[in-house]
């Protein structure tokens, strides 16, 4: 049991518990909109003696109280991980917040789909978007249908007051409990790193099914009134849909347009970058609920689409800002949720329990996706290059989960219309409860029984990378000699017009003309520059070579190495200050140590110098780490390689170099020009425009390694 | 444009490609009209004009290698066997068929396909992608934007990890191992031949 599933759980059992003692004595759920203006009306003009200390709690209770809830939730996640077994701490004065659908939807949805989808791994989902758009759109369907179905013809044979539901309303419980529920996929999918494939299956399906919610939710829920549907109704329900879901990406995908035009500018202005991801997105998705669009399409789509060009413009810090703001503002947003999740539960006015009802809901929606997946997958599989197994289905199957937008749905119907609402809210929590709990807790175990392959760690070679290319342009060019416009073909074009028109316009400066392989390049050679500082011993490094590339080795007071020893390892103190430097003015934070088999160094001589050094700054780049090292005339006479590589050589500083800089004397030196490296005078770099782009190239941020690792789609 | 069966007639040895190259009769008569169309001046033989003409080709940053990939070495003409044969490498890989009635490997096993890739980086044929060749690669890959000397850096990184027997080359094994954990299958086939 992955700790995070424990730690969701743990919250929601406490509040059980909590909620069970407090509610007996609470009084009614805590109404925010408590109207201060009335109090003072009424208060007779009397002179008081000054208060010097006073408490004035209801001005401040309603975000005191929401504070005090997440504050409580990170508290217990932080306490399950220190405690393994947690006490009842039951706070003093405390009203259970009630789930307001509104709050749910405005507030804490909205992070954890914006998470998702920034972070989207773009390039399976649209090799599987065709199976995913099967499941999302044909799958919800069926389960809508089926269950509905079965279940009116389940109070058909059960009648009772209770039972009385019309088609209608059966065919609106249905669409509501039948959809994948992205937050309690993402919350257990996490933990389990099953594979690529069936991760993006799952969660693409999660993500897209919510645009068929939303047309057959109001679909329904308008005519449950009228009683009937119409074939014309049914028609331009698929008008509504289609219109629901492109409406939706546009207006994402224009939200992201703006966002990444919006960054091209913001060199000068750091500090607010990550403001306009966050609001454009936002905006992108109340935009789209305003016109009854889906939006959580309209902020997948805006994520997926300014994220390549953002990432080309904003500062390395601003990245890792959005970065752990959309982490924590999801992670957050996740335990809140199921605590709401928990509270509602216990709260027994929004209940009433019908076994039949229940369990029937319960059976059958495990039966529908049982079968949905099995005919789709069948379906899919005469189409599909890879096949998707037994086993996959299986997963598909189990890891169909619902959770709290199911709910919310419910919540949100009136009680007017559909009077057995009570019965619904009580069903979907069972269904919810069985999901997340049953399905979410075992299927961990199931995937370790049925060996289902793991997530790979993806580690690309440069070879890799330079061969797949090749192997790309390859295909493209079959494909265009048998005049078929298969994939390749249109990925080219796609990556073409992304070339030519939107990355001028939309990233700043000269990167936008930085070919893929390039950037690729330049970060395996920071990570490995990093790894042979952090190595300090150089223990990969043969000493043969006198010149080395270590930085360590400017050390006045350390003797001379001589060329055939192996270089002496700096003290501890030296190397952590040098790590930290590294750390903080490099613009990589994620240290991947590769390591490279043979490694001379020569090469490394010219990687380093090659990719760490430059010129002065310009006043508005971001700062940027150099190493400087002095140049050793004794070791210019290494040999150079015979077809010319120009070798920089980045020497070992020794006591008689009349410019060789210590290390200390640097660190004692102004602190945030950090490592100074500038190549021996005597060759000289050609073409300050090169400088300048490499320059700029290092000093902006990469996206993190591991975003990066699979091949982005758009070259 | 409809196919009669009776029009595989005058493609000529239509049985025995459908033998060696695991095609069905189907696809041959697509690539025979493809052929047909690409064929300007209708001899029945394509020439390197034919295939620069297609104009999304030109584009293509190594568009050269791959035309020059279907000529045999010495002639300069392709016929439609040699055209079938070349694409026969795209089709996807049948399991059952690991070994067609010559005994050979058929067109389309991964090693197939992986051996008509190494070809292509292997101009002078002598079973190694030296640093030079590489270097071409890299340049037609990455046209004017970089420079020479980040070029050599990429090209010396990309030998260095590749290459296990200190030839300063890389041969078709060690290409073969770099390649891995890539799934060739699904990297080098054309959807439509499926």
């Amino acid at each position: 049991i992955g700790i995070n599933m424990s730690s969701r759980i743990i919250p929601v059992v406490l509040v059980l518990l909590v909620g069970s003692v407090l509610h007996t004595a609470a009084a009614s759920p805590s109404d925010h909109e408590t109207n201060h203006t009335a109090l003072t009306n009424g208060t007779a003009h009397q002179k008081k003696a000054f208060p010097v200390l006073d408490l004035n709690y209801e001005h401040v209770h309603a975000p005191f109280e929401i504070s005090l809830w997440v504050l409580l939730a990170s508290l217990m996640k932080l306490g399950f991980h220190l405690i393994p077994r947690l006490n009842n701490i039951v706070p003093e004065k405390k009203v259970p917040p009630v789930m307001n659908a509104d709050v749910f939807f405005l507030c804490l949805l909205p992070p954890i789909i914006l998470d998702a989808g920034y972070f989207l791994p773009i390039r399976p989902f649209i090799e599987n978007i065709g199976t995913i758009l099967m499941f999302a759109v044909i799958g919800t369907l069926w389960n809508t249908f089926f269950i509905g179905g079965l279940l009116f013809a389940v109070c058909q044979i059960n009648p009772g007051y209770t039972m009385d539901l019309g088609l209608l309303p059966c065919l609106l419980f249905a669409t509501i409990i039948s959809a994948v529920d992205p937050v309690a996929v993402l919350a257990v999918f996490e933990e389990i790193h099953i594979n690529e494939l069936l991760h993006i299956l799952v969660f693409g399906e999660s993500l897209l099914n919510d645009a068929v919610t939303v047309v057959l939710y109001h679909l329904f829920e308008e005519y449950a009134g009228a009683g009937t549907v119409t074939v014309l109704d049914g028609f331009l329900g698929i008008i509504c849909f289609l219109v629901v879901a492109l409406g939706g990406v546009l207006v994402g995908a224009i939200y992201g347009i703006l966002a990444a035009f919006t960054s091209r500018f913001t060199s000068h202005m750091r500090v607010i970058e990550p403001l306009f991801v966050f609001v454009y997105s936002y905006m992108a998705y109340l935009s789209a609920e305003m016109f009854h669009l889906s939006g959580i399409m309209a902020l997948i789509a805006c994520g997926a689409v300014m994220k390549p060009y953002v990432e080309a413009n904003i500062s390395h810090k601003s990245h890792t800002t959005v970065k752990y703001f959309l982490k924590m503002w999801s992670s957050v947003s996740e335990t809140l949720i199921f605590i709401f999740l928990g509270v509602a539960t216990v709260d027994g006015t929004h209940h009433s329990w019908n076994w039949i009802f229940v369990t029937a809901t319960v059976i059958l929606c495990l039966i529908a996706r049982v079968i949905g997946v099995i005919g789709l997958t069948y379906l899919m599989n005469k189409v599909r290059i890879v096949k998707l197994t037994t086993k996959d289905q299986f997963i598909i199957a189990y890891g169909g989960l619902r959770g709290a937008i199911a709910f919310s749905l419910g919540f949100l119907l009136n009680e007017e219309h559909f009077p057995q609402k009570k019965m619904f809210l009580t069903a979907i929590i069972t269904v919810v409860f069985f999901t997340v709990f049953v399905q979410g807790m075992t299927i961990k175990p199931l995937v370790e029984l049925l060996a289902v392959k793991k997530k790979q760690e993806a580690k690309r070679t440069i070879n890799e990378e330079i061969h797949t290319q090749f192997l790309d342009h390859l295909l493209t060019g079959i494909e265009d000699i048998c005049g078929h416009y298969g994939h390749h073909h249109w990925k080219d074009k796609l990556n073409r017009f992304n070339k030519k028109y939107l990355k001028r316009y939309l990233i700043a400066g000269t990167r936008c003309e930085e070919p893929q392989l390039l950037s690729f390049f330049h970060k395996m050679e920071m990570k490995h520059a990093i790894e042979q500082v952090e190595k300090g011993g150089g223990s990969n490094v043969p000493s043969a070579l006198p010149s080395t590339v270590s930085m360590q080795n400017i050390q006045p007071k350390k003797p001379t190495v001589e060329p055939e020893r192996m270089l002496p390892k700096l003290p501890k103190g030296k190397e952590d200050e040098i790590r930290n430097i590294l750390r903080t003015n490099l613009q990589k934070t994620r240290l991947r140590l590769h390591s490279y088999n043979r490694h001379t160094l020569k090469s490394l001589n010219t990687h380093i110098n090659n990719y760490l050094t430059v010129p002065a700054a310009p006043p508005d780049t971001p700062v940027m780490s150099r190493a400087r090292l002095a140049s050793d005339p004794q070791a210019r006479g290494a040999k150079y390689n015979a077809d010319n590589v120009p070798t920089f050589q980045v020497d070992l500083a020794s006591p008689q170099s009349p410019d060789s800089v210590t290390l200390l004397n640097e660190l004692k030196k102004v602190e945030d020009q950090g490592l100074m490296m500038k190549a021996p005078s005597s060759k000289s770099m050609e073409g300050e425009r090169d400088q300048q782009k490499l320059t700029r190239c290092l000093s902006d941020p990469g996206p993190s390694a591991d975003e990066d690792e699979d091949e982005p789609f758009l070259k | 444009m409809g196919s009669s069966k009776s029009s595989l007639r005058h493609i000529p040895n239509a049985q025995e490609l459908i033998q060696d190259t695991g095609f069905s009769a189907a696809h041959i008569q697509r690539l025979y009209e493809r052929f047909d169309l690409l064929d300007r001046d209708q001899m029945g033989r394509l020439r390197v004009p034919d295939f620069e003409a297609i104009s999304h080709l030109a584009m293509n940053p190594i568009g050269d290698r791959i035309i020059a990939a279907f000529f045999s070495p010495g002639k300069d003409t392709v016929d439609f066997p040699s055209f079938v044969r070349i694409l026969a490498h795209f089709q996807p890989t049948d399991d059952n068929r690991t070994r067609d009635s010559s005994g050979k490997e058929p067109y389309n096993s991964p090693n197939r396909k992986l051996q008509f890739a190494f070809q292509l980086y292997d101009q002078d044929g002598d079973g190694k992608i030296s640093r030079a060749e590489l270097l071409q690669v890299l340049q037609e890959m990455l046209g004017m934007q970089v420079t020479d000397e980040l070029l050599q850096s990429i090209a010396e990184r990309a030998i260095q990890e590749a290459d296990l027997d200190q030839d300063d080359a890389i041969s078709f094994d060690e290409f073969k191992k770099c390649l891995e954990k890539v799934d060739i299958d699904q990297k080098m086939r054309i959807g439509f031949l499926s």
